[in-house]
């Protein structure tokens, strides 16, 4: 390999994978703040604002504190899958972030010409979903390796949880794929910008299903049923302490960045300006003057953000559904809603 | 078939209630709860104390309407004793006591809330919660166990201003009561969360001697208040709610329009009480009771409330039993909660409305 190809190949990958996951590590302890914050303001309190000027290093004593914390092995546990669980949970997390695409327009250092995401890969919506549902390994086995019955119960409920929503999460995509005729992630926003309006315009019924089944899939408020703090302590996290706590955490936040930033990619235009089309508005896109890319990051984070705010924002809202309501949801309403989407999309496909 | 533990340290077991439960996966076979974490000896240790020293261990039962408590335990003794309370001590006693409803019924809607995962409904409650503490603060010097009351009457007058406060309070809770209503009544999930779950019949509900509001959630409409008025409740009009369908959802809208009631029952109270004295006059502290035993009932927020006194013509208590609603309610929870699921336990615990220090006394 010539110097060239090593750089192309090895040193350029690893730079971006460096600098999306530590990006995206730091937003995952900021996300925590944000949602205390968020939530502070609906409550009628103040929130975290102690550490640092209004709270803004609270993410770091958190993160400093879970370091240093005892590492609890409970009795009689699996030692095994008890260590191997948080890693199984944060991994898939992790490496869905590879086919994001932040940005579309390629900038040049050194010579090199760098595209702003990871990689495109042509089937980059089947890899995101096939790598997120390996989470539900490692809540499983976390559970089942507590040796604690209230861990059990939430590792259970979360296994039949995730299996049963995987059905409507991908059945509500097909839509937005049929639309787009790709399943690359790049592909479906420049579809957006082709067809001249983003997807959630013809495909509303798709980001619904998406979205609900996307919160039981990240064990969040209206459905966290698996950690329902209430009725099973912390579920499956129960005997976790320390920094193997703080990974099923972390593959938590990831796993709602993930799904903010699909949402963002297939029905909200990615990183596209609001109107791409309409020459008056390119004022919206401000950071180009110092590159395309950025001002695109800039609306991709826009989006996604306020994907994220909705999803805090249903934690403040809702009570919890109870185990048989949330299974009577997934397989009564999501999956036929989604299916007819997809018959609905499928029938205006061929009539127009 | 699964045996597990709830509590005595659960999030959701408001204090140390213990349950074990039988669970065919997340089905409840048995529930069976154990109690006694929390036994203090109260009934014998007030024993021990002369009549005047004991309210402040009553407040201590049911902390969280702590001036029920104390209002049982004073009128017992004045009827023991035989001591006329004058006019205005009864209308405040009367205020204070609704006001203290109030108060623990906001713990119960938040914690209840809280514990079937809204969260922002527990923190809405505690700002007005924290209005009333601040009147008995005002009032008395303490927020929560308050030991407001005096055999004979009441330690001082109300204190300049809180009229006004009370009024503006009273003013300001209805549209406050719309805004916990908004985020739960019509709600889908809390409807599907709280709509035929824990369900008791009317016959059960006696047969267990269950009372307050879950009896009134259950169709009978028995409320001491109106049976046997104490205080100045006689001179107030109010209504007693009832609902006939005896779930979660019937006890959840009958508390929330009990308190719609007892902001005006303080109405009412306010506009019309009398000037004059607070206390019996000639009462020594060491005061003793004639030869005899009285129970009186009153109606505290989590339903009757017994006070036993006997009295063997001394100036302590011969023997003492409280009544705990508490208590009796809790032992109703095996009928409740079997057949339905573990998220029902908890929905459940947080109807019933127990405080812990109530029930094991």
């Amino acid at each position: 390999m010539t110097m060239d190809q090593v750089v192309v190949n090895v040193v350029i990958p690893a730079v971006k994978i460096a600098v999306v996951l530590g990006i995206v590590s730091g937003g995952v302890a900021y996300l925590t703040l944000l949602e205390r914050k968020v939530l502070g303001f609906m409550q009628l309190r103040l929130a975290p604002r102690r550490v640092g000027p209004r709270g803004l290093l609270q993410p770091i004593a958190d993160g400093i504190k879970l370091l240093l914390k005892e590492d609890v092995m409970p009795q009689g546990a699996d030692r095994a899958l008890f260590l191997l669980a948080p890693v199984l949970a944060i991994i898939p997390a992790f490496a869905s972030l590879a086919v994001l695409p932040f940005a579309s327009e390629p900038f040049t250092i050194f010579g090199y010409t760098i595209t702003p995401y990871i990689t495109d890969v042509n089937i980059g919506v089947l890899y995101i979903l096939s790598i997120t549902s390996l989470g539900i390994f490692g809540i499983s086995l976390g559970g089942w390796a507590s040796n604690s019955k209230y861990s059990l119960l939430g590792s259970l409920r979360s296994a039949a949880q995730m299996i049963s929503y995987e059905v409507p999460l991908g059945l509500s995509i097909i839509g937005v794929l049929m639309l787009s005729g790709t399943a690359s992630m790049v592909g479906i926003v420049e579809a957006q910008r082709n067809a001249g309006l983003w997807f959630f315009v013809p495909q509303i019924v798709g980001l619904f299903c998406f979205f609900v089944a996307a919160v039981a899939e990240t064990n969040r408020l209206p459905f966290d049923l698996p950690e329902a703090e209430a009725e099973l302590v912390a579920g499956y996290q129960t005997e976790y302490a320390g920094m193997k706590f703080a990974f099923f955490m972390m593959a938590e936040y990831t796993a709602m960045i993930v799904v903010a930033s699909v949402c963002t990619t297939l029905w909200l235009g990615g990183w596209m300006r609001p109107f791409p089309n309409i020459e008056g508005l390119a004022f919206l896109d401000w950071l180009n003057f110092i590159h395309p890319a950025l001002s695109g990051v800039f609306w991709f984070a826009m989006k996604a953000l306020f994907v994220l705010y909705v999803y805090i924002w249903l934690r403040g809202t809702f009570p919890r559904y109870r185990y048989d309501q949330l299974m009577r949801i997934g397989w009564k309403w999501l999956l036929p809603l989604s299916l007819l989407n997809v018959l609905a999309t499928g029938v205006w496909l061929v009539l127009r | 078939m699964m045996e597990i533990n709830m509590g005595p340290q659960h999030p959701s077991t408001h204090g140390v209630l213990r349950l074990e439960l039988t669970l065919d996966g997340e089905t409840v076979v048995d529930v069976r709860p154990v109690i006694g974490y929390l036994h203090r000896g109260v009934e014998k240790l007030s024993e021990n104390k002369i009549y005047v020293m004991i309210p402040p261990l009553c407040d201590r039962l049911d902390y969280v309407a702590s001036g029920s408590q104390n209002l049982g335990y004073i009128q017992a003794v004045e009827m023991l004793a035989g001591i006329e309370v004058p006019e205005r001590a009864r209308y405040v006693r009367t205020i204070l006591a609704e006001l203290n409803r109030i108060s623990s019924h906001l713990v119960w809607l938040g914690t209840h809330a809280l514990d079937i995962g809204a969260m922002t409904v527990f923190f809405y409650c505690f700002r007005e919660r924290e209005m009333i503490l601040d009147m008995f603060e005002s009032f008395c010097g303490a927020r929560l166990t308050t030991n407001m009351f005096r055999v004979g009457g009441l330690l001082d007058d109300l204190p300049p201003g809180w009229t006004a406060a009370c009024r503006h309070f009273i003013d300001l809770f209805p549209s406050r009561i719309k805004e916990y209503e908004g985020l739960l009544t019509t709600n889908r999930i809390w409807l599907e969360r709280t709509k035929g779950v824990g369900y008791i019949s009317a016959e059960d509900c006696i047969s267990w001697g269950v009372t307050g509001p879950m009896l009134r959630a259950s169709g009978v409409n028995y409320d001491i208040r109106k049976t046997e008025p104490y205080a100045a409740y006689d001179r107030m009009e109010f209504d007693i709610p009832t609902h006939k369908d005896g779930d979660t959802y019937a006890r959840y809208l009958v508390r929330l329009e009990e308190l719609r009631q007892s902001t005006r029952i303080i109405r009412q109270a306010l506009d019309t009480i009398p000037e004059g004295e607070i206390r019996a006059p000639k009462l020594k502290t060491r005061m003793k009771a004639p030869v005899g035993e009285v129970y009186h009932e009153i109606e505290g927020p989590r339903g009757v409330q017994g006070f036993y006194l006997v009295s063997d013509g001394g100036e302590k208590p011969y023997r003492c039993h409280f009544r705990s609603p508490s208590f009796v309610n809790l032992a109703a929870i095996g009928d409740m909660s079997r057949g339905g699921l573990v998220a029902d336990i908890v929905a459940i615990i947080g109807t019933i409305d127990i405080v812990l220090g109530d029930c094991d006394r």
